[in-house]
């Protein structure tokens, strides 16, 4: 018997038509835990480097996580992997929801697809029934409805499906897939499933998943659910409204926008408007908000509400989270949050990820203003703000025009335009849109995590290290006062040192050393929540999670008899990232590409950044380029990826 | 006619607050697995949430009584807005669905208050409070066992295993106190 996973695989050639159910090793698991980690192996394993992201080689796997389906809360995320057409690296977008569950119950750990479906197909698995369906009828229609549709076909009210809108099946750099209230979003997952042909993915389970030491498992729940409403009822101290609790930020909760909207930045990451939040644009944004909200909703299994249902006027109704409520208003300079409600809606039938796309957007309207865009390229645009967005998002998924140049993101659609457009690409890293921070003092250590993490996207890696100094030494003694997430107990000290201004400030302080350890365990928290499938929201994107390094072991351990210590669950967390590096090494990722946006803060230190680079990579047994050294892949049982990189000279003979 | 103190068991759903997670399906299900929670499956839950996400509807429906036929139960009703059918409220297992049965065979599953527990586990877990629990002691008279009842149910044994077959169990019964 397997616990906590299903034990099988599903694969699906689309060229052939052909479906196999296939039993995994059990030792996968030992080596990588399931999740992304599971999903990297088997990228590593089939797809060589060579593959671009639109030919029929490259894979596109749909998981699980090691936790989800089990009575973990908030092990909830499925992860999509394949390799990016934006960034050309090995992506990794994941969504809440309620797909891993309910897959997992249905008896498969991963769906895997390989090659192209000649038409329009969605796959259908009801257990053991597994069919490749004609969805001609679907082509075209929304992201959303399309999951409608497909539920009262079936017949299953309590199926879950994941669907691609317009901008999957046309191939837009930015496609999403959407699933109920959530989406998995980053790097054009949307867009290698178009490509596929694939319009959607329906499952529905009823069978069960095993623990294999239920009692123990369900004493570590006992803790962690004490721990959760401890949490609820002593929010942290200190810090904005947004960090203080657990869960994904509370966007759909929380109407005090204060912060983001004076703090991030408007248009394509251009403006700070540090006077904004006025007593009127709070009474009307949270006037439209109260209207707008029908409901707050959870994903599968969260006591929390990150999402909610949105219902604004004569819009169509859908579901949304977090920060897309600010992005289009921002990225568009709209100051009526009626506008987002509208766009949103129209951008998660279109199905985009609404962290680039409105940036996409914005770029075009900068090009425009600078006259390297023409009337002739906006021809037919309204010359309002909100009417202008809605055009260009409706260009851009139908690739029409010049949509169809951005629809390839700002990165390459400022090389298509060239005439100057390229220096308004001021905020990709390794190609791929950011969020739209601009700040004044290098801090060394978001310096770290957006240079180097494989996810391209820093709320991926940030969460449990305070965003920045406490002002007084009481606020350091409180903070540091109850904290058992850390790995070390010197994390305290550092935190208590740590100034405002002065010696002991950022950009030097907390030093290169201290930087690598503080980023190497937001790192490794993120990574194993990732092949567990836990919401980062309830782990490592919080202050004082209520998962963290110390009950992760035994919560895995309870659950599938493996008996993992601390060090056992660091090394396999290791395992994941080196060879996700190495993967991502062979497609050409080195240390030149790890580079946040030169106006991405004010005062730069180009010395400090590559000491911080140089201690980073060492501390990880990374060589000076970034990429892993035979010594440490062999101390991970990863020598066979030792001798792939140095078969293909990307790790030199005799240097590492 | 005596009085007997009889102890009142309510579960008082909020829909209202019910955020849609299914946790309650989650725990029910795995604390009912044997040994308790070895395994879960929303599935074999005895607590459904019964769910139109775009229509705002979240309603946790309980497990009753298995029904051999379906009935005539298809009207619709609105209530603040919503469309809800019949059969969403409905708490029996019958043929027309396939909620609370067991999903491999069948058989009906019906919704036992976790008894024995201090709560129903499913109102325990729910951590949004739109499950709660009351239990209260009412003094009613004591009834009168109902032969009838009691006769058509042997009666059905009877016809399955035997009459003498059936006897001899209740004989048997008996001994063991």
């Amino acid at each position: 018997m397997r616990y906590a996973e299903a034990g099988y695989y599903l694969e699906i050639d689309l060229a052939t038509g052909n479906i196999e159910r296939v039993a995994t090793d059990p030792k996968l698991m030992q080596l990588h835990l399931g999740g992304l980690g599971t999903s990297i192996k088997e990228h590593w394993d089939r797809v060589p480097p060579e593959v671009k992201a639109f030919d029929p080689e490259n894979h596109l796997i749909f998981s699980t996580g090691l936790l989800n389906a089990t009575p973990a809360f908030s092990a909830n995320r499925s992860v999509v992997t394949f390799v990016s057409p934006q960034s050309g690296t090995l992506a990794y977008p994941m969504m809440g929801g309620f797909f891993a569950a309910e897959l997992k119950y249905a008896g498969y750990d991963k769906v895997i697809f390989k090659n192209k479906s000649p038409n329009w197909v969605y796959l259908y698995i009801n257990n053991d029934k597994v069919e490749i369906r004609d969805a001609s009828h679907l082509q075209g229609r929304g992201a959303v409805e399309t999951q409608e549709l497909i539920r009262k076909e079936l017949n299953l009210p309590k199926a879950q499906v994941a669907a691609i809108g317009l901008a999957g099946e046309n191939r837009v750099f930015t496609a999403s897939i959407e699933q109920s209230r959530s989406s998995a979003s980053r790097l054009g997952g949307g867009a290698v499933m178009g490509d596929k042909k694939i319009k959607a993915i329906a499952v529905r389970g009823t069978k069960d998943i095993y623990l294999a030491r239920p009692e123990e498992f369900m004493e570590q729940m006992k803790g962690v659910t004490d721990y959760i409403k401890y949490r609820w009822a002593n929010p942290i101290k200190d810090v904005m409204t947004i960090l203080s609790g657990i869960g994904s930020p509370q966007e759909m909760l929380h109407t005090d926008e204060k912060w983001h909207t004076e703090n991030f930045a408007w248009g394509n990451a251009r403006t700070r408007r540090r006077d904004f939040w006025t007593e009127e644009i709070d009474e009307s944004w949270s006037k439209s908000q109260h209207a707008a909200v029908k409901r707050l909703i959870s994903c599968f299994n969260c006591p929390t509400h990150c999402g909610a249902l949105i219902s604004h006027k004569d819009t169509p109704r859908y579901m949304a989270k977090c920060f897309g409520k600010l992005t289009y208003a921002m990225a568009a300079y709209v100051d009526d949050l009626d506008f987002s409600w509208k766009i949103l809606q129209r951008a998660t039938e279109y199905g985009v990820d609404s962290f680039s796309t409105p940036q996409i957007l914005a770029f075009a309207v900068e090009l425009y203003e600078a006259g390297i865009l023409t009337d002739k390229d906006f021809a037919g645009c309204p010359s309002d703000k909100e009417g202008r967005f809605f055009w260009l998002l409706d260009r851009v998924v139908r690739r029409e025009g010049i949509g169809d140049v951005l629809a390839d993101g700002v990165y390459f659609a400022a090389r298509k335009i060239g005439n100057g457009a390229e220096a308004f690409d001021h905020n990709t890293i390794k190609k791929h849109e950011q969020l739209p921070v601009k700040l004044g003092t290098l801090d060394p250590l978001y310096f770290l995590m957006y240079a180097t993490n494989e996810k391209i996207s820093i709320t991926q890696m940030e969460g449990q290290w305070p965003q920045s100094a406490f002002p007084t030494p009481e606020q350091r003694e409180e903070f540091v006062r109850d904290w058992p997430q850390i790995p070390h107990d010197k994390f305290k000290q550092w935190v208590l040192d740590w100034e405002l201004r002065g010696e002991k400030a950022i950009p030097y302080y907390p030093t290169p050393d201290m930087c690598s350890e503080i980023v190497d365990w937001m790192e490794m928290m993120h990574n194993i929540d990732d092949a567990v499938g836990m919401c980062c929201g309830m782990s490592s994107f919080c202050l004082k999670p209520p998962y963290h390094i110390h009950n992760y072991p035994k919560l895995i351990s309870a659950a599938t008899g493996m008996d993992l210590d601390e060090d056992g669950l660091k090394e396999i967390a290791n395992r994941n990232r080196n060879l996700h590096r190495a993967y991502n090494n062979r497609k050409g990722i080195r240390r030149a590409d790890e580079k946040p946006p030169t106006d991405h803060w004010k005062k730069r230190f180009p010395e400090l950044e590559e000491e911080l680079l140089s201690t980073y990579y060492k501390y990880k047994g990374w060589n000076e380029d970034g990429i892993p050294t035979r010594e440490k892949l062999e101390e991970l049982g990863l020598g066979y990826v030792a001798n792939d990189l140095e078969k293909r000279g990307i790790l030199k003979n005799g240097e590492n | 006619m005596a009085k007997i103190k009889k102890k009142i068991r309510t579960i008082t759903v909020n829909a209202d607050k019910c955020n849609g997670c299914r946790t309650c399906e989650v725990m029910c299900s795995a604390f009912h697995a044997v040994p308790p929670y070895s395994s879960n499956n929303p599935g074999r839950s005895r607590i459904q949430i019964i769910t139109d996400r775009l229509e705002d509807i979240w309603l946790p429906v309980f497990a009753g009584e298995y029904t051999e036929a379906e009935c005539m139960g298809r009207n619709k009703y609105i209530i603040d807005g919503k469309e809800y059918r019949e059969c969403d409220s409905c708490r029996a297992s019958c043929p027309a669905r396939d909620l609370f049965k067991e999903p491999d065979s069948g058989l009906p599953l019906k919704c036992d208050m976790c008894d024995g527990e201090d709560e129903p586990i499913c109102v325990k877990w729910c951590l949004v409070d739109a499950l709660s629990y009351e239990e209260r002691e009412e003094e009613v008279e004591e009834e009168k066992p109902n032969m009838t009842q009691m006769e058509i149910g042997l009666e059905q044994f009877a016809k399955k295993h035997g009459l003498q077959n059936v006897v001899d169990t209740v004989a048997r019964m008996a001994k063991k106190g």
